[in-house]
């Protein structure tokens, strides 16, 4: 049936969506072992430099490079700043620092850049609608960047000395800093390599869903849903995860349960998974010994 | 300790001079020389470019006040800021209701926080007039019958829709895409008020919360289902990206659009002015910016006043022109209240208005109510987008509510 496979198509094309911003959830779990849900307004933030970098008249890439530069700044400079102070605090005093960065850097961006909703630019173009205009040129492109950026992350915690020192920095602190590891700059690196990837997907999907403050806040609870579904501890299976997610979320609501329960289809994902299978799909299971 | 024996003080002087106010005062709000109303609006946060109305009002009661005020009194017009808050509007409201005693609340911003006090003011029986939101659940005098709209709701432009479309394409297949909240259900009852028993068989519905990322897989649905005619009931972001996709999608279907989702700048523009063409939507307002006005004696009335009291204002502004009938609908019924401006009375002629022209709205558009209808404004004018802006069309169009 026609109208099944443009569904499916569609899902996809959302999919994307969830996907990149899944892999920035990932990023932070990895280099942290939290969950900062101040990652979409982040994300929304550094969009909103790219845009008023684009609207001085700079060339789409150079703003765009110079957005991943700034956020991974401002990442680092949250980490140092802001989650320092409390890193041996317990969980929920992390949770409130998290929820607290989520209210004031929302506020503050619409406070500085206004509520309307504003367009922004694509780098990528196509004469022709593709498969009768189901997908956008935009949309192709801008899956293919979150497939480049999961090739460098999983390429960075595979190969590179740096991407291990990080990951042992989130598993085992105590051991990492007496094999020399700084683990305090690993978390910090880790904040603003979040940062950066958050911008990216945040430019990615702005052109999407247009860009306004709170552009981001629906995606989150999507990403989280596509991050956990596929294994919070892995960038692999995040994306996936997104993609099964966008998919899922339109057949459910076109044939199962109506487009007015399609949020929930969300939620029910990250009760479920984390009921049956708290590592997800893909995820590796840990054992601890005590 | 000082600040404490003060307040000590204050309240017990209040507590001393409050029944004997009350006794002096019959009508709430009302002396010999002066009538207080109250409004609460978002002069802060981010619904904050709605203020402009507040500041239209003002400078209106100046020009009344001006002219010798009206019954031989002069308004006090006090208005506080919400912020676009529901508790703070009740907090506010019930400040203007208790500590100022207004005699009644005019035009007071916004569905949340106008829901937030819509019991409170009914169980007071405190006239809550010509509200600035468009929702149909002010139109509801069984229930609440201290509370009265003033703009089209939601609800009578679906109607107009749907007569437009009943009368174009008889056997039109019609997708109805709504935001699933009080906002998106009164195009969803509006519709179904007109089609009624043919509703089940013409539409096919698809809803969205505000939430949703994108709303690509709902307009892929009603594709898919046959539709011919789409309406839409949805916020500015989701209206951009439903232009967006049916165009990309090639599908062509006579497509409506709430007036609250159309600004050539935060809609038009973002979606692609040149894939919106063809777009329907409606309303009530004459566009300052329309030529056709250039000479008409009301927007020439609207324009003297602008230049007189807001000089500074932005005259491209269209809050001006809604704030400009409002106003001009309050102090008609104030005009109509003779010498008793007891609550009871002034809810009895804001309830009584015959039909009459404000200078701001199209010609044929008409403000009027009567005791079993509370919708202000039951008229409004089609108009299509051709690529740059809007163009309006056919007659006006009366809602069913009537």
């Amino acid at each position: 049936m026609n109208g099944l496979a443009h569904q499916i198509v569609a899902g996809i094309a959302t999919g994307g969506i969830y996907a990149a911003v899944a892999l920035a959830i990932v990023m932070i779990y990895q280099a942290t072992h939290h969950v900062n849900f101040a990652q979409g307004e982040m994300a929304t933030l550094s969009t909103f430099i790219a845009w008023s970098m684009i609207n001085a008249g700079m060339p789409y890439w150079v703003a765009f490079f110079a957005t991943v530069a700034v956020s991974f700044a401002i990442g680092v400079a949250i980490e140092r700043l802001l989650m320092r102070p409390v890193q041996n605090a317990p969980e929920l005093t992390h949770v409130g620092v998290f929820i607290g960065l989520l209210l004031i850097i929302g506020n503050a961006t619409g406070w500085i850049f206004g509520y309307t909703t504003k367009s922004f630019p694509s780098p990528f173009h196509s004469d022709k609608p593709l498969a009768g205009g189901l997908i956008s040129a935009h949309e192709l492109g801008s899956t293919v960047v979150t497939l480049a950026v999961l090739l460098l992350v999983w390429a960075f915690f595979r190969f590179t000395r740096l991407g291990l020192a990080m990951r042992a920095a989130a598993y085992n602190p105590r051991s990492a800093r007496l094999v020399g590891i700084r683990v305090g700059w690993m978390l910090a690196l880790g904040w603003g390599l979040a940062a950066a990837i958050g911008a990216v997907a945040g430019m990615m999907v702005a052109p999407i869903v247009f860009l306004d403050p709170t552009m981001m806040l629906g995606i989150l609870l999507y990403a989280f849903a596509g991050a956990l579904l596929g294994g919070i501890d892995n960038p692999m299976g995040a994306v996936i995860g997104g993609f099964v997610v966008g998919v899922l979320e339109n057949l459910a609501g076109a044939y199962v349960v109506g487009t007015e329960l399609k949020l929930t289809v969300a939620l029910a994902i990250i009760i479920g998974v984390l009921v049956v299978r708290p590592s997800g799909l893909f995820g590796r299971v840990v054992y601890s010994r005590v | 300790m000082t600040t404490s024996r003060r307040t000590l003080i204050l309240t017990t002087g209040a507590l001393l001079a409050a029944p004997r106010l009350a006794a002096a005062q019959e009508t709430p709000g009302v002396t010999a020389t002066e009538i207080r109303i109250g409004s609460t609006n978002a002069l802060s946060g981010p619904a904050s470019t709605y203020s402009v109305i507040t500041k239209c009002l003002t400078a209106m009661f100046q020009r009344l006040n001006d002219q010798g005020g009206v019954g031989g009194r002069k308004i006090a017009f006090i208005a506080y800021d919400d912020a676009y808050q529901p508790p703070r509007t009740l907090e506010q409201t019930r400040r203007l209701v208790e500590q100022d005693k207004v005699a009644f609340l005019f035009n007071q911003l916004g569905t949340p926080t106008n829901s937030a006090i819509h019991r409170y003011v009914n169980q007071r029986k405190v006239p809550h007039l010509f509200l600035a939101t468009g929702a149909d659940k002010w139109a509801n005098p069984k229930e609440y019958p201290w509370t009265i709209g003033w703009q089209p709701s939601y609800r009578t432009e679906a109607q107009i829709y749907a007569k437009y479309i009943l009368e174009q394409k008889p056997n039109a297949k019609i997708g109805l895409l709504y935001q699933n909240d009080d906002f998106g259900k009164d195009y969803l009852h509006g519709m179904k008020d007109v089609l009624g028993a043919r509703f089940d068989a013409m539409v096919k519905t698809a809803t969205n919360e505000a939430t949703d990322p994108t709303i690509d897989s709902q307009i892929v649905s009603l594709q898919a289902a046959g539709c011919d005619t789409l309406v839409c009931g949805i916020i500015p972001r989701f209206a951009a990206q439903a232009i967006r996709k049916v165009h990309d999608l090639g599908w062509k279907p006579m497509m409506f659009m709430t007036n609250v989702s159309v600004s050539a700048g935060a809609v038009m523009q973002p979606a692609g002015p040149e894939k919106g063409v063809g777009l329907i939507t409606s309303d009530y307002r004459k566009d300052q910016s329309d030529p056709a006005w250039a000479n008409d004696p009301g927007m020439a009335e609207w324009r003297a006043f602008m230049a007189k009291y807001i000089a500074d204002g932005d005259l491209s502004d269209n809050n001006y022109t809604y704030g400009y009938g409002a106003g001009s609908t309050m102090i008609q019924v104030l005009r109509q209240c003779g010498n008793d401006f007891s609550r009871e009375n002034v809810m009895k002629q804001a309830t009584n208005i015959a039909p009459m022209d404000i200078a701001t709205l199209l010609p044929g558009v008409q403000v009027q109510t009567q005791p079993g209808n509370y919708n202000v404004i039951r008229q409004m004018q089609l108009q299509r987008w051709d690529g740059k802006s809007w163009v309006r069309f056919g007659k006006v169009i009366e809602g069913a509510n009537t």
